[in-house]
């Protein structure tokens, strides 16, 4: 049935834009839990876990995600897994943004002075608390900028899970533009959705680096 | 049940991975060549431009800068041949990851041109440079120098980009990919072997930045003779 681009149309994208948001967190939240683990491991690691890490973040950072959203839904699957789209999206996502944010962090907590770990062994902390107490609060501060960037870039992404057929906003820009064969009108929104949830993440993240430029200038 | 992995029939179809490849690298160099062009454009007209330019270019640096390549792919692609403009699916994936990454380069060259003083340019003036010198040694190497790791890292990231033009069945390798996966059934092989070829791309590509940038970031020393080899200027300005 043939019907027209109007309100219901809107709502019916508002729905996809849900489920970017959710999935959007649900790998941030993923991504964050085991980007953090393999920074410091990449960082502070003994040097077998370091060249593990590294690897791991390399191998990543050189495929597209859309072909490691296909590994995750339609290769999984012949191990003897059955991923629905919401868990081979969500798995993807994770395996990408756990690269992206550990290389990220990798370089906020190498770039604390060495002179703080000596500072922080002088007053006699355990390596737990030297890095719970002096260099993590530290790292954390500078990776605020680019960590809220690459959020930007983890909700485009979630985009790309559209093609294994997860209803998220592009996935329902696409059944909606079926229905209406108004594509203009359709991708449009679309468009303006996704504008409305990453710009100001984008302003956020640029003020967020403008103030830590202004930190270190005095 | 174990899953026993078979590569022959994957295998089996070398000649279409071998064109998907090279169509991949021809829709990335020509994105590539387009993108940073209207990326150069789009710095100059926001710093040196007048006051709506700087507001034309960074409205669009925001709009492609803050939704995903996927949905502009399919408004040009659906979208344009409403309007009465009707692109094939290569010509909308060149079209589209331009843009894209026209957006992205612009604030990278925007730094590299904001981060060379004023006062940096009149000194090399000052030192008797010609004005060719000048834009030689004072502006465009040494910005390039401070902006080459983002911008190589930046076009890594349009190389990969260019799989999801599969969606509009523009030919490229992913889309290579999955007729064979159509074909043969072999899902995780192909999808492994994309990987690869995926992988070894950009570490080739990675490898040859590296040595174009040893090139280009070489120590240079001016022919002798010229005015400014006494005052061994250009080793000043490398570092």
């Amino acid at each position: 049935m043939i019907q027209s681009f109007g309100w219901q149309s809107v709502q019916f994208l508002f729905h996809g834009l849900v489920w970017t948001v959710g999935l959007s967190l649900c790998t941030f939240v993923g991504g964050g839990i085991f980007g953090l683990l393999f920074a410091i491991a990449r960082s502070l690691g003994p040097n077998w876990l370091r060249a593990l890490v590294a690897g791991y973040i390399q191998l990543v950072q050189a495929t597209p995600l859309l072909i490691v959203v296909f590994l995750s839904y339609y290769g999984l699957s012949f191990l003897g897994f059955y991923f629905p789209p919401l868990a081979a999206a969500a798995i993807s996502l994770t395996i990408y943004a756990t690269a992206f944010l550990a290389d990220i962090w990798r370089g906020c907590i190498e770039a604390i002075p060495r002179t703080q770990w000596e500072a922080a062994d002088a007053l006699a902390l355990s390596p737990f608390q030297r890095l719970r107490y002096v260099i993590l609060p530290q790292a954390f501060q500078i990776s605020l900028g680019p960590t809220v960037g690459f959020m930007v870039q983890i909700v485009k992404n979630t985009s790309v899970t559209a093609l294994i057929g997860f209803v998220e906003l592009t996935r329902a820009g696409q059944l909606l533009n079926n229905m209406t064969f108004q594509p203009f009108h359709v991708f449009l929104t679309v468009a303006a959705m996704y504008f409305v949830v990453c710009y100001p993440l984008s302003w956020w993240s640029e003020k967020l680096k403008e103030r830590k430029h202004a930190g270190t200038a005095h | 049940m174990a899953y026993e992995m078979n590569f022959t029939p994957v295998l089996a179809r070398t000649p279409e991975l071998i064109s998907g490849t090279i169509d991949t690298l021809i829709l990335s160099s020509q994105s590539i060549g387009i993108g940073l062009t209207i990326g150069l454009a789009a710095a100059l007209l926001r710093v040196d431009g007048p006051k709506w330019g700087a507001v034309v270019s960074a409205t669009y640096v925001e709009a492609f800068r803050n939704t995903p390549l996927l949905v502009q792919l399919f408004l040009l692609f659906f979208g344009l041949p409403y309007m009465g403009i009707r692109l094939t699916a290569n010509e909308a994936a060149i079209f589209a990851i331009s843009l894209n990454l026209g957006a992205y380069s612009a604030e990278i060259f925007r730094a590299g041109l904001l981060a060379i003083p004023k006062t940096q340019i009149e000194a090399g003036l000052a030192l008797g440079l010609s004005r060719l010198q000048v834009m030689r040694y004072v502006v465009i190497i040494p910005a390039l120098r401070i902006i080459y790791p983002s911008l190589t890292g930046q076009l890594t990231l349009t190389l990969l980009g260019t799989s999801i033009a599969s969606a509009i069945s523009a030919t490229e390798l992913t889309l290579a990919g999955a007729k064979i996966e159509s074909q043969t059934f072999r899902s995780l092989e192909t999808f492994l072997v994309l990987a690869a070829i995926y992988i070894t791309m950009t570490f080739v590509f990675r490898f040859l930045y590296w040595l174009v940038g040893l090139w280009l970031f070489r120590r240079r020393v001016p022919k002798t003779g010229s005015a400014a080899a006494t005052l061994t200027l250009p080793r000043e300005v490398e570092s």
